[in-house]
């Protein structure tokens, strides 16, 4: 691990203005923001990331769950992950994000991983974690050996000739079927970023990650009041059946009346470059009755656009089977 | 452990050697580490000096330790290295394994991927702070009474994870026992016997 500089910040204030002079945005930055440490303490272990400082955010008061004006939810961005999933508003309104909380990672992980951190965690192609190896996310240019080489977990959605890797998120495949809300204290005072708009496609610029600028300090989520009578699921498809990353997961938050779907906000992980929000899928089941033929055919159409990689072409029937799979439980449980 | 009265000069013992020899490897080795158990202000005014190294406190298992530590520190090569608390291991070092499981401030957490400074003034719980050789925790008892380990290395830490899920919002069964100690690989495989001790040790709380 390098050496660095720890910094505890007195407010927030103080955070964005350190932050403030990085070079870059918070991902791969020579100013970093420590919150859990589940992802950048390991990845400064291996040299990935080698922040020349380090602000510690976890006692700034950024640690609340509370209820907005608007009959929302307010997530602080230090909430932590295990917190967030056990809480009674979560469990009754937001089935769908405490269902992907605690289908990732380890209790332990979830007792230290924070809602931000949960946001900004980066992927786990193993070309991106080995600095031997060349990579367009970890140094822009050197090029992406995962198209040629390992690639069975990699994405198939989103992906460019420049990365393939994917996102490794459950809890953001439920934010983004819930509408999420990010907001953000930066240099130029606050902002809120609507979910859809935070993640950047890889494209040519794989190694920037997220709309955030040098000093954005993620200060928490909301979300919109619930959908009354939704049905909310997350179902997680992986090799071990506990404590691992998505091949192929899809996040469901469906309304029914008179046996149609009435409203459909549909997500996707392990198979995108970001947390894959499917406006296809979205659109194949608003109207449309709620049975298995629906559901298959919303599979087809959220993976209409899939590109599969040398290894990983069994990922789009498994996601198109996932998805159908996680409607059917929605529907009938 | 080092309470145990069958170690000492004269009557040395595996864990003993490995705690001496480790402690001076440490010391001369990893540079980043101040022995802390020859005062109460590890690393203080007569400690190396150490560059960019930081003063903090942790309170561990009941006792307030001062500290110096370079912020490159994870929690587990403190109490390891620096407070000489070796009971806690380290598995694969990257949050995979689990065996490096520490309570602080109750909570179950990976201390390789928790850097010591984040916890100034926290306290922190280790397998040495659960029971004693003459008065075992219910649950290390139960351990030893189903055989849940055979190597013992990842041991500390799944009583560790075991002792705070009683404590986590939890099912009866052992399916539910089993998703909450994922976290803690066992490559004995013992994982039948640690359920049953954990089960055993939930009936009677």
């Amino acid at each position: 691990m390098h050496t660095f500089e720890f910094i505890r910040p007195a407010d927030a204030a103080a955070a964005v203005a350190t932050a403030a002079q990085a070079k870059t945005a918070q991902q791969g930055a020579d100013v970093r923001f420590l919150a859990g440490g589940t992802t950048l303490v390991d990845l400064m272990k291996l040299n990935v990331e080698t922040p020349a400082r380090v602000i510690d955010v976890n006692r700034l008061p950024l640690d609340k769950v509370e209820a907005t004006a608007d009959g929302g939810l307010k997530i602080g961005a230090t909430v932590r992950n295990s917190d967030l999933a056990h809480h009674p508003t979560v469990q009754r309104d937001y089935a769908v994000l405490s269902q992907a909380l605690l289908s990732g990672a380890s209790a332990q992980l979830r007792n230290m991983a924070t809602t931000a951190g949960n946001l900004l965690q980066r992927t786990r192609c193993m070309y991106f974690r080995d600095t031997a190896m060349p990579c367009n996310k970890r140094e822009p240019g050197t090029g992406c050996p995962a198209i040629t080489g390992s690639n069975r977990t990699l994405a198939v959605l989103g992906t460019s000739e420049h990365c393939i890797a994917t996102n490794p998120s459950d809890m953001c495949v439920a934010m983004a079927a819930l509408e999420a809300t990010i907001h953000v204290q930066g240099p130029k005072g606050p902002r809120a970023i609507p979910f859809g708009d935070f993640y950047l496609l890889p494209g040519s610029t794989p190694n920037r990650e997220t709309v955030l600028e040098p000093g954005d300090l993620v200060t928490h989520i909301t979300l919109p009041q619930a959908r009354p009578g939704s049905k909310q699921v997350y179902l997680k498809l992986r090799d071990r059946a506990s404590y691992e990353f998505a091949l192929a997961s899809a996040a469901v938050v469906i309304t029914i009346a008179g046996g149609n779907v009435t409203h459909a906000r549909i997500a996707l992980g392990g198979v995108g470059t970001k947390p894959w929000r499917s406006p296809e899928a979205e659109a194949a089941l608003t109207g449309k009755p709620a049975n298995a033929a629906t559901f298959r055919k919303t599979g087809e159409a959220a993976m209409r656009h899939a590109k599969p990689q040398s290894e990983n072409g069994f990922k789009i029937e498994l996601a198109k089977r996932c998805l159908a799979h996680a409607l059917q439980i929605a529907t009938t449980g | 452990m080092r309470d145990n009265p069958q170690s000492g000069p004269s009557n040395p013992t595996r864990r003993a050697f490995l705690l001496t020899t480790g402690s001076t490897a440490a010391a001369t080795v990893i540079a980043v580490c101040v022995p802390a158990h020859a005062s109460s202000t590890a690393g203080g005014a007569d400690g190396p000096n150490i560059e960019g190294a930081v003063p903090m406190t942790l309170r561990i298992n009941g006792k307030d330790l001062q500290l110096r530590v370079d912020p490159r520190t994870t929690l587990l090569d403190c109490l390891r290295e620096t407070v000489a608390l070796t009971g806690t291991k380290k598995g694969c070092d990257h949050g995979q394994c689990g065996a490096c499981t520490v309570h602080v401030n109750g909570r179950r957490v990976n201390s390789c991927l928790s850097l010591a400074v984040m916890h100034d003034g926290e306290e922190v719980t280790t397998i040495e702070g659960l029971g004693t050789p003459d008065a075992l925790h219910p649950m290390q008892a139960a351990f030893v009474a189903h055989d849940g380990y055979q190597c013992g290395y990842c041991t500390s830490g799944q009583i560790m994870s075991a002792v705070a899920l009683l404590k986590e919002p939890c099912g009866p069964d052992d399916a539910a026992v089993k998703e909450l100690m994922s976290g803690n690989i066992c490559r004995c495989g013992a994982y039948a016997h640690i359920v049953a001790a954990i089960q055993q040790v939930r009936k009677n709380v």
